[in-house]
């Protein structure tokens, strides 16, 4: 088969799911209103770009690892990230019993 | 010329970050949101292992999807009741969301095709080249070039200082 | 010389300022003026070894006898464009050194004296009594700093110190809001005059380039004149040419010395710029002596003096400066000489006096030419500086004794202490014969000489410094009378009578009535003369004894009619109603002054900038933070609290910048 013989893999086909990925997460963080939900579009997007980091390492410069381990302290921070985010929002949901985003407005002037 | 089974591979993994995004955040339920999340996870983690990091697709795996997954499900359970689904979209407000999300899809799209220098083939990479665990412990560990010893520290300070963030706030008054 | 003694004269009085007044409030109030006074003697005795040095030493006198000007040393301080630079440093020539003199003989008196002035019968001592002796020590340093500028700008900045130490001094008592407002009144009219000196500065060192009053006129050098980048010579060139260029009527170098007399008469009290001498006497009466008698108000006339070469010049070459200094000089000596003799304060009557006694100081140097026997009027000015500082610091310490021991400026609370307090009586009564001008006190000498030098310069000026003379004459004995004689006041039950004071207060009236008596035997022609020679002169017998007989005649006058209580000086006063009025209210110049500044100048200028400053400038800041104000309630609805929204600006920012740069990029490259 031409197609299956002719088939290369190069940078741009990781690089568009990855971007779709995170549009994806930001669709989800414009439109959600629980917060937990936007939290999972967040980590959609931080996903996204933790692939692009892997994917340019990969093919534009394969000898090095940088962009791995960028990609490597991306995932701790995200994990500790979450981990306070969390915090906050069973923290927010003490105190108003629910944690949609419209109902916590107490911050602003 | 890929074999046959990297094709398909390379399809299947495509497909499902896709898909699973899009119904991690378009689904009403929330518990099920977070597993639609896990599952584009496991597709990312797959990329890395067909692109030979079997390390870092073991880290996503492991913290990603063993940590952060297993976290936002505790938190889920704890703030909302079972069998409750999320208030219907408006659907202003969801076309607008989409409006915007694809402007953005346009864009970069447009920008990585246009700059056509970002598209590379894969460069083969002898088994040698590939990253093992004892480079990346070394580099880890090193304070020379490519060495990453003090964000290594850094994020150790960040990790502690997040565990204690996190019991201040969360815990009872 | 060696620079170490110079320097210490002046760096003493700074450090017992220093010491004094951060560490006064933790030391008694004996030790606190022990210590002050000891640190004057110190200084005195290091200024006369240093005026015996230079005067006697003949280290600095020329080959042809010739008093040499000495820098002791000169730091650069200060350096401005081109060569100016401003520098401190150390003159010695024959008038610094007698003002080193003066200035620490009657300081080390007040210091002495003030220890008994301040505190009172039963021994308590005055609160603020270490502040006292901190701001007398500042004034110290800052006189002596002033008479041995080597440059006019190190003379500017301890004018203003000097300024500023009168100031602290005269509202010494701050609680009484006489003090507080005469010693604002002080302060603002130097101020005023302050300015005119530093227009005068500029203009002088702007057409000269230099500062330096050796560049500036000329005087014999000692061997230093290297040191200056600007050689006398060019300097007077310079000012010269620039002599040439008119302005108002006035050429540059007239305007300059005329703006730099301005300043001498603020500080010196010449009219019309006289109004804060009477009103300072509101400060401690050693102050009086100290400050408003004897040092700081003959700092115009040691201006003049310092500068007297430039005025020689500009009289030259047809300039009006020397005729405006004898025609103000002349004009006040006659005013607060009519002044004094209707005034009731003792003080009061001392001031005008101080005040008409630096007009003959004034017009001595106005009338002062290089044909009138060599430029005597010079050395006149500055031997009755000498003579005058010692006879009126010893009226004013007179006084003190008096006021401190009756508790009241008035004389008519004092009459017939002759008996009660005799010392006082008879140091005040030298006091009053060497002011006189009666022959062999030192008064007599000095106004000797300044009346020959007016004599040679036009008989007007003679016929009328003579009559300024005998008025003084007369004042003087009035107020004499009108204390020690009349009769007693009867002493209440309870009070204290009246008595001589402590020696602390004595001493120093019997040593300044010692020096009064034979101060007109020091041999000043050969000491202190304009150029450095030695000038002989003489007594002008004529001229001497017509001002003895003028004396003699006015205090025959005032001995009929005050040396007992007769209705005729009432009779007097009737005669000339008027006249008596005016001056017995000073000729209304205070009150001129407050329409002046109140009616006219308030209204006509203070007022609209008032108006524009409160409308126009701090009404521009107002709409300013108005506008900002209402800008920011009007976008405050931006910060919703909602993530959300703030999500899509920047969406929408990175949407468009990303793309428009990806466009510019496609379009164009």
């Amino acid at each position: 088969m031409d197609f299956l013989n002719n088939f290369q893999l190069n940078s741009l086909m990781f690089l568009i799911p990855s971007l779709f990925m995170f549009c994806c997460g930001v669709y989800g963080f414009l439109t959600r209103r629980n917060m937990i939900a936007m939290l999972i579009s967040l980590e959609l997007m931080l996903n996204a770009v933790d692939m692009n980091f892997v994917v340019f390492n990969r093919f534009l410069c394969p000898g090095q690892m940088d962009g791995m381990f960028f990609t490597l302290f991306a995932i701790a921070i995200a994990a500790a990230e979450t981990a306070v985010a969390i915090a906050i929002i069973i923290n927010a949901y003490r105190i108003s019993k629910d944690i949609d985003v419209k109902d916590l407005t107490k911050m602003k002037f | 010329m890929e074999s046959v089974g990297s094709i398909i591979a390379y399809i299947v993994i495509a497909l499902s970050i896709m898909v699973f995004s899009v119904l991690a955040v378009t689904t009403r339920k929330i518990l099920r949101s977070a597993t639609f999340l896990l599952f584009a996870l496991f597709a990312t983690a797959a990329v890395y292992f067909m692109l030979g990091y079997q390390f870092l697709g073991g880290v996503q795996i492991a913290v990603y999807a063993g940590g952060i997954v297993v976290l936002f499900v505790f938190s889920i359970l704890l703030t909302s009741h079972p069998g409750d689904n999320s208030s219907k979209l408006e659907s202003k407000k969801k076309t607008v969301g989409l409006v915007g999300a694809v402007a953005m899809f346009v864009v970069c799209a447009w920008s990585l095709i246009s700059r056509c220098s970002v598209i590379k083939e894969l460069p083969d990479l002898g088994q040698t080249q590939l990253p093992d665990m004892k480079q990346i412990g070394a580099d880890l560990m090193s304070s020379g070039d490519h060495g990453y010893l003090l964000p290594f520290e850094a994020i150790s300070v960040l990790l502690l200082a997040c565990i204690i963030g996190g019991i201040v706030v969360a815990r009872k008054k | 010389m060696e620079a170490t003694l110079p320097l210490l004269i002046l760096v003493l009085p700074l450090l017992m300022f220093l010491f004094l007044g951060l560490f006064g409030k933790f030391m008694s109030h004996k030790w606190a003026g022990i210590i002050g006074t000891a640190g004057m003697g110190v200084t005195m005795l290091m200024a006369y070894y240093t005026a015996y040095v230079y005067f006697f030493s003949g280290d600095f006198v020329g080959e042809d006898g010739t008093r040499l000007q000495y820098i002791v040393f000169n730091q650069d301080w200060l350096a401005l464009w081109g060569n100016l630079t401003i520098k401190l440093g150390f003159l010695l020539d024959p008038i610094s050194a007698l003002m080193l003199v003066v200035i620490t003989t009657i300081s080390f008196m007040v210091h002495l004296y003030s220890n008994g002035y301040m505190r009172d019968h039963h021994g308590v001592w005055e609160t603020g009594f270490q502040r006292f002796y901190a701001f007398l020590s500042l004034f110290s340093f800052s006189m002596l700093g002033l008479v041995v500028a080597t440059n006019i700008f190190q003379m500017y900045i301890f004018w203003e110190l000097v300024g500023a130490s009168s100031y602290l001094l005269i509202g010494f008592y701050y609680t009484k809001p006489s003090a507080v407002s005469a010693s604002k009144k002080a302060f603002i009219v130097t101020r005023f005059a302050d300015l005119g000196f530093l227009i005068g500065i500029l203009v002088l060192s702007f057409t000269t380039e230099t500062f330096d009053f050796m560049s500036l006129t000329s005087a014999p050098v000692a061997g230093v004149e290297n040191m200056y980048h600007v050689d006398a010579s060019t300097a007077r060139t310079m000012l010269e040419t620039g002599a040439g260029q008119m302005f108002l009527g006035g050429s540059l170098m007239t305007w300059a010395l005329v703006l730099i007399f301005m300043g001498g008469m603020g500080k010196s009290a010449m009219m019309p710029l006289h109004i804060w001498l009477p009103d300072a006497m509101e400060g401690p009466t050693p102050v009086s002596a100290l400050i408003h008698a004897a040092t700081m108000v003959v700092a115009g006339v040691y201006l003049v003096a310092r500068l007297f070469p430039l005025f020689m010049i500009n009289d030259a070459m047809g300039g009006a400066a020397l005729d405006i200094v004898t025609v103000v000089g002349a004009l006040t000596a006659f005013y607060a000489a009519v002044v004094a003799c209707t005034q009731l304060d003792i003080k009061r009557v001392l001031a005008f006096s101080t005040i008409s006694q630096i007009a003959f100081m004034m017009v001595s140097l106005g009338v002062s030419r290089p044909e009138v026997h060599d430029n005597l009027g010079y050395m006149a000015s500055m031997f009755h500086l000498f003579t005058h500082a010692m006879f009126k610091a010893l009226l004013f310490l007179g006084a003190g004794a008096l006021i401190h021991a009756v508790g009241s400026n008035d004389y008519t609370a004092m009459h017939g202490l002759r008996k009660r307090m005799p010392i006082t009586h008879i140091t005040f009564l030298v006091g009053c014969l060497a002011i006189a001008g009666i022959i062999p006190f030192s008064g007599f000498f000095s106004k000797d000489e300044i009346l020959t030098a007016c004599f040679g310069n036009s008989i007007i000026a003679y016929v009328w410094m003579s009559m300024v003379a005998g008025l003084t004459a007369f004042y003087m004995f009035r107020l004499y009378y009108l204390i020690f004689w009349w009769k007693e006041h009867k002493v209440h039950e309870g009070h204290h009578a009246p008595k001589d004071q402590p020696w602390t207060m004595t001493l120093p009236l019997i040593i300044l009535a010692v020096v009064a008596t034979f101060a007109g035997f020091v041999p000043f022609g050969d000491l202190v003369t304009w150029n450095g020679h030695p000038h002989h002169g003489g007594i002008n017998w004529m001229i001497a004894s017509i001002s003895l007989c003028v004396a003699l005649l006015a205090i025959g006058l005032a001995t009929i009619m005050y040396r007992k209580e007769n209705p005729l000086p009432e009779r007097m006063r009737h005669l000339f109603p008027n006249l008596w009025t005016w001056a017995r209210n000073r000729f209304y110049f205070d009150e001129l002054y407050m329409f002046i500044t109140h009616k006219i100048i308030f209204n006509s200028i203070c007022k609209p900038i008032a108006w524009f400053d409160r409308h126009i400038i701090d009404g521009t800041m107002d709409a300013f933070a108005a506008i900002t104000n209402k800008a920011s309630y009007a976008i405050r609805g931006l910060q919703s609290g909602n993530v959300q929204s703030y999500v899509w600006v920047y969406l929408i920012g990175a949407i468009v910048l990303g793309g428009g740069t990806v466009a510019v990029i496609f379009l164009f490259f």
